[in-house]
C-alpha cells in the first residue's frame, strides 16, 4: 500500500518546481508554465486527502472538478494578457513589462 | 514493495523530472511539452488514487486543452525570445533557494503531523458509482450547487474577458501595429 | 491493490494497450531509420514546401485568430467536464436539479452568443 505521505511529497515537489519557475523565469508564458504546475500540485493534494481520509464524501472530487475550471479560467485570461501586452509592447519579458511601475 | 508501490514510484520520478525540465529546459515549446508529459504523470497517479474520472478531467482539460493553450501562446510570442539567452532572470538563485527551503519545510512538517499525513492504506470507497454520487452533490442544494453555478459564471467572465483582451488589435483602430 | 481489484481492472486494459500504442508508432519510424537507404545530398535535405522556394523560419508567428479559438474551446471544454457528471446522474435527480443544469447551460450560452454576435468565430 502506499502512504499518504508519499502523495503529499510528491505533490509538495511539483509544488516547489513550480515555484521556483515562477520566480526565475523570464518569459511570461514561462511563468505561467510554473502556476499551472503549482495548480496541479494542489489539485493531487485534494485527491490524494480525499481517497485517504474522506473517500465517503464526494466533496473531495467536487473541489477539485472546481479547481480544474478555475485553472482553465485562470490559463485563459493570463495567455490572453501576456498576447495583448506582446501585441503592443512586443515583449513577453516580464521584468520588462513594468508600465505600472513608478 | 507491491506493484502499487513500484508503478508510483516509477510515475512520480517520471513526473518529477518532467516538472523541473518545464522549468529548465531553454526551448519553450520543449517546456510546453514537458509539461503534458508531468501532466500525464499527475493523472496516472489519479488513476492509483481510484479517482477515474479526475483522470480523464485532467487529460481533457490539462492535456486537451490548458497545454495546447500554453503552446499557442508560445508560438504567438516567441519572436521576441531567443532561445541562446539565458531564460531565467538576475534572482534565480534566491527563487531556487526559496523553493527548496520550502520543499524542506514541508517535508519535516509532513514528518511531524500526528496522524493525518500518517495514514497508511486507503479507506473503502462508498458503493454507489462515484461520477453519478459526483453528479448528483453538484446539482444538490445540500451539495455544491453553489459552487456550480458560480463556476458558470467565472467560465463565461473568463470567455469574455480574455476575448475582449485577445482580439485582434486592428478592431482597436490601432492598424499597422501588427506587423 | 488487489483487494479493490474491481476499479483498477478497467485501467489493466489501458495500461496493457498504451504500449502497444507507443510500439505501434516507434515501429515505422524505427524500421525506415534501419531498413531505408540514406544517401543524402542538399536537393533532397532540403525543406519540400509545394516544391517552391521555401520562406523564411519554421517557426513562423501564428495569427491571434488560433489563441481565440482554443479560448473558446477550452471554456467549452471545461463546460462539458461540468455537465458529464451532471448527465450521468440524470436518472437520479429531481426536477429542480435538472433545472440547475439547464441553468449552468445557459449561462455560458450567453458567452456563445456574445462570441458569435462579436464575430469571433468567423476567420478572416
Amino acid at each position: 500500500m502506499i502512504p499518504l505521505s508519499w502523495y503529499l511529497i510528491v505533490a509538495a515537489a511539483i509544488f516547489c518546481i513550480g515555484i521556483y519557475g515562477v520566480l526565475a523565469r523570464k518569459n511570461a508564458v514561462g511563468i505561467l508554465m510554473g502556476i499551472e504546475l503549482m495548480l496541479n500540485a494542489v489539485i493531487l493534494n485534494l485527491v490524494a486527502f480525499w481517497r485517504y481520509l474522506t473517500p465517503s464524501l464526494i466533496g473531495g472530487q467536487a473541489f477539485a472538478v472546481i479547481v480544474f475550471a478555475v485553472a482553465a479560467s485562470e490559463a485563459a485570461v493570463g495567455l490572453a494578457l501576456i498576447i495583448s501586452i506582446y501585441r503592443r509592447h512586443s515583449t513577453v519579458v516580464a521584468d520588462e513589462i513594468n508600465m505600472l511601475k513608478w | 514493495m507491491t506493484i502499487a508501490q513500484i508503478i508510483f514510484i516509477a510515475i512520480s520520478a517520471i513526473t518529477v523530472i518532467a516538472s523541473i525540465l518545464v522549468v529548465a529546459s531553454r526551448n519553450l515549446v520543449h517546456a510546453a511539452l514537458w509539461l503534458v508529459l508531468s501532466l500525464a504523470g499527475v493523472a496516472v497517479l489519479f488513476v492509483l488514487l481510484q479517482a477515474s474520472f479526475l483522470a480523464v478531467v485532467q487529460v481533457v482539460i490539462y492535456i486537451g486543452a490548458i497545454a495546447i493553450l500554453i503552446i499557442f501562446a508560445v508560438m504567438l510570442t516567441r519572436r521576441v525570445m531567443r532561445e541562446t539567452k539565458p531564460q531565467v532572470n538576475r534572482y534565480w538563485w534566491i527563487g531556487a533557494l526559496a523553493a527548496l527551503l520550502l520543499f524542506v519545510t514541508l517535508v519535516v512538517i509532513l514528518n511531524q503531523v500526528p496522524s493525518a499525513a500518517s495514514s497508511v492504506s486507503e479507506l473503502p470507497l462508498p458503493e454507489e458509482d462515484l461520477l453519478s454520487m459526483l453528479g448528483t452533490a453538484l446539482v444538490d442544494v445540500d451539495g455544491f450547487v453553489l459552487p456550480f453555478e458560480v463556476a458558470s459564471v467565472l467560465l463565461l467572465a473568463a470567455l469574455i474577458g480574455s476575448l475582449v483582451i485577445a482580439r485582434p488589435i486592428k478592431l482597436d483602430a490601432e492598424e499597422g501595429d501588427e506587423a | 491493490m488487489f483487494g479493490e481489484a474491481h476499479m483498477h481492472d478497467q485501467w489493466i486494459f489501458v495500461a496493457f494497450f498504451l504500449p502497444i500504442g507507443f510500439i505501434a508508432a516507434a515501429v515505422p519510424i524505427i524500421a525506415a531509420r534501419i531498413l531505408g537507404p540514406r544517401k543524402p545530398n542538399p536537393v533532397k535535405l532540403s525543406t519540400y514546401e509545394c516544391g517552391v522556394e521555401t520562406v523564411g523560419d519554421t517557426w513562423v508567428q501564428f495569427k491571434v485568430q488560433y489563441y481565440v479559438f482554443a479560448l473558446i474551446f477550452v471554456i467549452f471544454d471545461v463546460e462539458a467536464v461540468f455537465l458529464f457528471p451532471w448527465a450521468v446522474a440524470y436518472n437520479q435527480l429531481q426536477l429542480y436539479m435538472v433545472l440547475e443544469g439547464v441553468l449552468f447551460i445557459l449561462i455560458l450560452a450567453a458567452g456563445l452568443f456574445y462570441v458569435w454576435r462579436k464575430g469571433a468565430l468567423e476567420w478572416s
